[in-house]
């Protein structure tokens, strides 16, 4: 169950492409990192591969066929800022139920304590809110996972905590992980390929 | 904080904190999110809200500073460097936000190389790098002892950082002392001369920059847990995490995730002592 990237052609204004023709495949529990400078496009590409944007050409195709419209996406992106990827006026146990329902011990294994299901988002730190969001996008159906920067603001330890937390969940459902980061040292210790996405400029 | 509907309730989000700078140094704060670092920089500049609750004391030069000083000296000897390139002013042409005098502004611009004609321009007409170089010539405008700068690299390619941060070391260098707020502690180590720790609102350690070389330099639980962390140390993670503001232990702040709490730990925080020239709040560090 590959994901193929075909001829993706994207952009926010009018003549101005972010992506023009990129190509790339990711095999089933593959563990690749995508690095290069800011503004090149790294964050429309994830969102494109998710499904979150639609391309103005181009195609992303997993396991042969295009995404699923509707429904749970079986690739899951996961954002750099967690405080923006979950609704603000819901308790997090909502948002954690939306997906689906974990049990007692996955939550354990995330290191989510039961009182945090009761909060709001503002009453959590950013590392807190991540694991949710970690969380939330580990649901039974998911085969892809997207970590678009999912760790840059957040303290070394909690980077690593989360990075345990995500390798480990991959490595026993054999899930893919696309790492998008800045850190060379991150990109190293997280996968097996690296894709530089240094772009040509125009 | 609010609790349901408009019931409110007091957060100690900051507690036991003694940090100082001196003149020439660039002192590193470093912590998790929700550590305390940007409320430490605001009260530094006496721009807390109203209704917070401050126990404790500042000094600025010996001189006790209170609301009256922190008037005289705030966008003057005190500047903050914002950390989000939306603090200027959209509607105002940017030579004006730094200052009335042209040739501070013209004096200014040159020395971080931005081109005559810059000050004419409004803040949505810069590039990122531009507007950061302007956010400082507004900080320098005052000609300052104490800038600082409140997560000014996030955002920018590794080598636009490393630009920023010789920016800082020029200010330094003049005289002035530099707070460097981060959570990025790789940046601190390489920056900085002196690098105070925070955990939950309290400065867990503070020591010179170089004894994050090693491990073993380092005195309090919390500072070698973060070197462990690094990916270039290993990338292993500490268990646990930083407790919520409304639950504070009654000791020691890290006893919950230490491993080498003893009984001591959980009865009363610890009070900051010296240890191998180095401040440290902990109980067990030698």
């Amino acid at each position: 169950m590959r994901i193929e990237v075909r001829d993706i052609v994207f952009g926010y204004t009018k003549g101005k492409k972010v992506l023009d023709g990129v190509s790339l495949s990711i095999e089933a529990g593959e563990r690749v990192a995508l690095v290069g400078p800011s503004g090149c496009g790294k964050s429309t590409l994830s969102q494109i591969i998710a499904g979150a944007l639609k391309p103005e050409s181009g195609e992303v195709l997993f396991a042969g066929k295009s995404l699923p419209r509707r429904g749970f996406c079986p690739i899951q992106l996961i954002r750099q800022h967690p405080e923006k990827a979950v609704n603000p006026r819901w308790k997090l146990g909502r948002t954690l139920a939306e997906a689906w329902a974990p049990d007692d011990s996955f939550l354990a294994a995330m290191g989510i304590e039961k009182a945090w299901l009761d909060r709001y988002p503002a009453e959590l730190s950013g590392g807190e809110l991540q694991r949710f969001c970690i969380a939330r996008a580990l649901a039974p159906e998911t085969r892809f996972i997207i970590a678009d920067e999912i760790s840059t603001m957040l303290d070394v330890i909690t980077q690593a905590q989360l990075w345990e937390l995500l390798l480990h969940a991959a490595s026993s459902r054999g899930l893919g992980i696309l790492a998008v980061t800045h850190s060379e040292r991150l990109a190293a210790h997280v996968s097996s390929r690296i894709i530089d996405f240094t772009p040509h400029m125009p | 904080m609010y609790g349901k509907g408009f019931s409110q309730h007091l957060l100690k989000t900051i507690s036991n904190l003694n940090i100082g700078v001196r003149e020439g140094e660039i002192l590193a704060v470093a912590g998790s999110s929700g550590s305390g670092k940007s409320l430490l920089a605001h009260a530094a500049l006496g721009i807390l809200p109203k209704n917070a609750v401050i126990e404790g004391g500042m000094a600025w030069r010996g001189a006790p500073l209170d609301a009256a000083l922190h008037k005289r000296l705030r966008g003057r000897e005190i500047a903050l460097v914002p950390q989000s390139v939306a603090y200027l002013d959209p509607l105002i042409r940017v030579g004006r936000q730094i200052s009335n005098d042209s040739q501070t502004v013209g004096r200014l611009f040159a020395r971080y190389h931005l081109k005559p004609g810059t000050e004419k321009l409004f803040p949505h007409e810069l590039s990122g790098g531009m507007t950061r170089r302007v956010m400082i010539c507004a900080a320098l405008a005052g000609g300052p002892k104490l800038v600082i700068a409140d997560e000014p690299t996030p955002g920018l390619t590794p080598h636009l950082a490393e630009h920023a941060m010789r920016h800082f070391r020029e200010i330094a260098d003049g005289g002035a002392g530099v707070i460097l707020i981060t959570h990025d502690i790789d940046l601190a180590v390489r920056h900085a001369d002196r690098i105070a720790v925070l955990y939950a609102g309290t400065a867990a350690e503070v020591a010179d920059a170089s004894d994050f070389a090693d491990a073993a330099l380092l005195r309090h639980p919390y500072s070698k847990a973060l070197w462990a962390a690094m990916p270039q140390n290993g990338f292993v993670a500490a268990a646990g995490a930083q407790p919520y503001a409304g639950e504070l232990p009654p000791g020691c702040l890290y006893a919950p995730r230490c491993p080498e709490c003893s009984p001591e730990c959980m009865a009363a925080p610890p009070q900051p002592r010296s240890v191998r020239g180095g401040e440290v709040s902990c109980c067990n560090a030698h």
